[in-house]
């Protein structure tokens, strides 16, 4: 039922929006009401990509304005009205995902860089608009072209375009918000990098999201031509567009399928509606003071901050389990000595002239507990980076499962089974514990559908003794839980490798018992181990074999008790014997 | 092709106006690059302290460059208090982007109140004169722009290398924690430098005054081509902007002088997307 429930209330609110288009309202309050279904459908399509994935963007000007070319283009070149209208959101799709195939390679390019970048690029389209056939500077006159009546007036039939345009953004914001992709789009906002690890094609939904974002936003460009009658460069291209579907987004809360088209409602009745003639400096200004006063009290928004006030509440206190069992049947039974699920070969790999790895060449067999050991700075988390696809090899080949993976992106690794932790625990600082494992649970080996990943997640936080907390934020865990955590992200793939980063540092004695039997269970349960460690009593204790780093070569490998006693080993850690 | 005094002509304007996108960004890259915050509301200050020059000097008759000596110290007043609220509210730096915004709607809303969406033109001896070097004309206002542009950019970079102070507030970009460790008191560093960045905005305005025509909408028209200056000479760098502004001034006048001056806004934002997309990590 509730599956009907959304789509039922999307039809309700759009067939009660249509009344004032039959009713024939007097022009003002049409336009007006237009206005704000226009400002819904900006502000929500903006959110599909920034407010979901983090990806700011202050070019939503760009897609806007280039719907509304493409329509005034298309329209005074003899197309009828209507058909028009894909076509700009095509238009415009098309123009955001070149944009996005070339800067989402770029990394590290978000935030504020990526805000500046989107801004640059709107004055580039502008600026080209501006001195080409396109406007060439007058500006584009659409009054000669015919609008088709869908309500009883002119203003009418573009309040009946508006809503629509309005409600399928919302529909699509909805859609994407609840969807398996929006819940990848949610971990790019939070960590790109894990959310790549744990199997998220963060390129791939980027880019979607972006497409779908700018193409909407073009559509609610070309009926906005036809509204205006009038298209020229300073008032599409003009920085005032972005800033409002920002502002509007914000204020709503733009994490939030709802918020944008919430914000938009307000700051439009705030811009238009309360304010007319004279007194509309001050509306200004006070649209201007409601951005300050929300990004200081409420920084994320009113939707935010009414689901903070849900999750907050109290839960019952479930007893936490004192020691972790596993939740789930053995697997596969582990047999030592197997094929070698993971082969590295001479791998290489430099930072700006440090040479982390000089050509690494071990084999990690099926069901094996591999203790990974050697000093500060021997190349043991660049090696972990680089099978799980995080960095990419200079040199040599990695193969899992008797699949060359060299230079694969990380989600395609994820993909085949291998999951790693991280030495500090990298949660999604805004997704709940539930929806931190469920990501894996989706992207990784399983595919799990998102219901059936939430409910995976409940088992693997309870196997790691996290399952009372399972409807918290991250910033409610100390250390050591967070370190579970970071096991149970890993573990919920079911992979066939996991690579663990030193989940013991930092961890009391006894947590360190908790933890040693959780490494233990998850061979147990047919599950390959590499971890990297510097406390050689849990080294000792758990690994099959050891594998020592210095450097970035290797020095031996064997069981734990012969490498421990090479003295080539024992004088790389602690010096040569002179006594 | 243009006649050779033509393009020397176009040269010397770019230079002139690269000076002022390099007094404009001063405060905007010290603030972005030291205090880790983006303040959009830099230029709408910058236009605050213009319309303050404009009014003092024609309704009280002062000297504009008498209005240096007023509006520059009030604004260092209103950087403090600014820095107060954005520590006091713990303002990111995505933040402080968007409520510097608001605060940028607040004193355009402001400014038409008081002077009105008329254009304002401030008539001053310095606005008009300019001498003749050899075919070229040197507009006095716009060099004196260019010179305190150079003076304000040089005794900041030797302010922050080479005083205490200076190094406090570098350290502090670097790692405020350990800074602190170290005995530095970053509060009130912070105090300063926002206070000193408002104050630039004011002594920018007041060229701005005595060089353009004012209007309030004309805040934004700076915005994207001062942000690549700042992004372009890397932030918190004082010579930046000014090197940077110079470089993208000339770039922007020879394609005025060779294609036509719609053309221009091109220059500079094709460099800052080739900035961002090639060296991301610089910024």
């Amino acid at each position: 039922m509730r599956r009907l429930a959304a789509p039922a209330a999307f039809l309700a609110v759009g067939l009660g929006l249509l009344v004032p288009a039959a009713a024939t309202l007097p022009a003002f309050y049409e336009s007006f009401l237009y206005l704000v279904l226009h400002w819904v459908a900006l502000a929500t399509s903006w959110s599909i990509l920034s407010g979901f994935s983090g990806y700011f963007s202050f070019g939503h000007g760009a897609f806007f304005g280039a719907g509304m070319y493409a329509t005034a283009m298309l329209a005074t070149g003899g197309l009828p009205f209507l058909p028009t209208l894909p076509l700009a959101g095509l238009a415009a799709a098309a123009f955001g995902v070149a944009m996005g195939a070339v800067v989402f390679r770029v990394p590290r390019l978000r935030g504020e860089l990526f805000a500046l970048l989107t801004l640059a690029v709107t004055f580039v389209l502008a600026t080209v608009v501006l001195n080409t056939r396109i406007d060439g500077g007058p500006g584009v006159y659409l009054s000669a072209v015919p609008l088709p009546r869908l309500g009883g007036s002119a203003t009418g039939t573009l309040y009946v375009l508006g809503l629509a345009v309005a409600l399928l953004t919302v529909a699509t914001a909805y859609a994407v918000y609840h969807a398996r992709w929006g819940a990848g789009l949610f971990a790019i906002h939070d960590d790109e990098d894990v959310a790549e690890v744990l199997g998220v094609p963060t390129y791939r939904y980027k880019l979607l999201a972006l497409g779908l974002s700018s193409g909407l936003a073009g559509v609610a460009g070309g009926i906005h031509a036809m509204f205006v009658t009038y298209v020229t460069v300073a008032e599409t291209f003009s920085i005032v567009v972005p800033l409002y579907v920002i502002l509007m987004s914000v204020v709503g809360g733009a994490r939030h399928w709802l918020g944008p088209a919430l914000g938009a409602v307000l700051v439009t009745v705030l811009m238009y509606g309360v304010t007319g003639g004279q007194t509309a400096v001050a509306g200004r200004a006070v649209v201007g003071l409601t951005l300050m006063l929300v990004i200081l009290f409420l920084p994320e928004g009113i939707t935010g901050f009414m689901v903070r006030r849900r999750s907050n509440r109290p839960g019952a206190p479930a007893p936490r389990p004192v020691s972790p069992r596993p939740a789930v049947a053995q697997r596969r039974p582990s047999d030592t000595g197997g094929p070698p699920l993971l082969v590295c070969s001479d791998v290489r790999k430099a930072f700006r002239g440090i040479q982390a790895l000089r050509g690494v060449s071990l084999e990690v067999r099926e069901g094996e507990i591999l203790g990974l050991v050697g000093p500060n700075g021997s190349g043991k988390s660049t090696l972990i980076n680089v099978v799980s696809g995080h960095h990419r090899a200079d040199g040599g080949r990695v193969l899992v499962g008797g699949m060359d993976v060299t230079g694969r992106d990380a989600h395609e690794i994820a993909r085949l089974g291998v999951a790693r932790t991280y030495q500090i625990p990298r949660p999604f600082a805004h997704l709940t514990l539930r929806e931190n494992v469920a990501v894996a649970g989706m992207f990784g080996r399983l595919g799990h559908r998102r219901r059936t990943a939430e409910r995976e997640a409940g088992r693997w936080l309870e196997f790691a003794g996290l399952a009372d907390r399972a409807d918290q934020l991250p910033a409610a865990l100390n250390l050591h839980q967070r370190k579970f955590l970071e096991l149970a992200r890993a573990l919920a793939s079911e992979p066939r490798l996991v690579m663990l980063d030193e989940v013991l540092s930092g961890l009391t004695p006894s947590e360190m018992t908790d933890a040693t039997r959780l490494v233990r269970d998850i061979r147990d349960r047919g599950a390959t181990v590499v971890f990297v460690e510097h406390i050689m009593r849990a080294v000792m204790e758990l690994a099959d074999r050891v594998v020592v780093l210095d450097v970035g070569e290797l020095v031996t490998s064997g069981a734990p008790q012969d490498v421990m006693r090479n003295p080539d080993v024992v004088r790389r850690y602690l010096g040569t014997a002179h006594a | 092709m243009p006649s050779f005094t033509l393009l020397a002509q176009s040269v010397l304007s770019g230079i002139f106006v690269g000076g002022l996108y390099g007094l404009l960004g001063l405060g905007l890259s010290l603030s972005w690059g030291l205090l880790r915050l983006i303040n959009l509301a830099h230029f709408a200050l910058a236009f605050l302290g213009a319309y303050l020059t404009y009014t003092l000097s024609t309704a009280f008759e002062l000297d504009p460059f008498w209005c240096l000596a007023l509006v520059p110290p009030a604004f260092f007043g209103i950087g403090v208090l600014s820095q107060l609220v954005f520590v006091r509210f713990r303002v990111t730096q995505f933040g402080s982007l968007l409520v510097t915004f608001g605060l940028t709607v607040m004193i355009e809303s402001l400014i038409q109140w008081i002077w009105t969406a008329d254009y304002r033109r401030l008539e001053t001896v310095y606005g008009t004169a300019s001498w003749r070097v050899g075919p070229l004309f040197v507009p006095v206002a716009e060099l004196l722009a260019l010179l305190t542009a150079a003076a304000l950019a040089g005794l900041t970079w030797a302010w922050l290398r080479y005083t205490w102070v200076g190094k406090g507030l570098r350290a502090c970009a670097e790692d405020p924690h350990i800074a602190a460790a170290f005995g530095v008191n970053h509060r009130r560093l912070a105090l300063v430098l926002s206070g000193l960045s408002a104050a630039f905005a004011g002594v920018a305005g007041a060229f701005v005054a005595l060089i353009y025509t004012l209007a309030p909408a004309q805040i934004y028209a700076w915005i994207g081509v001062v942000f690549a200056a700042v992004i372009l000479g890397g932030l918190g760098n004082p010579l930046g902007p000014l090197v940077a502004g110079v470089v993208i001034g000339v770039s922007e006048a020879l394609t005025m002088a060779l294609t036509a001056p719609a053309w221009a806004p091109l220059v500079s934002f094709t460099l800052l997307i080739l900035v961002l997309l090639l060296r991301p990590g610089r910024v």
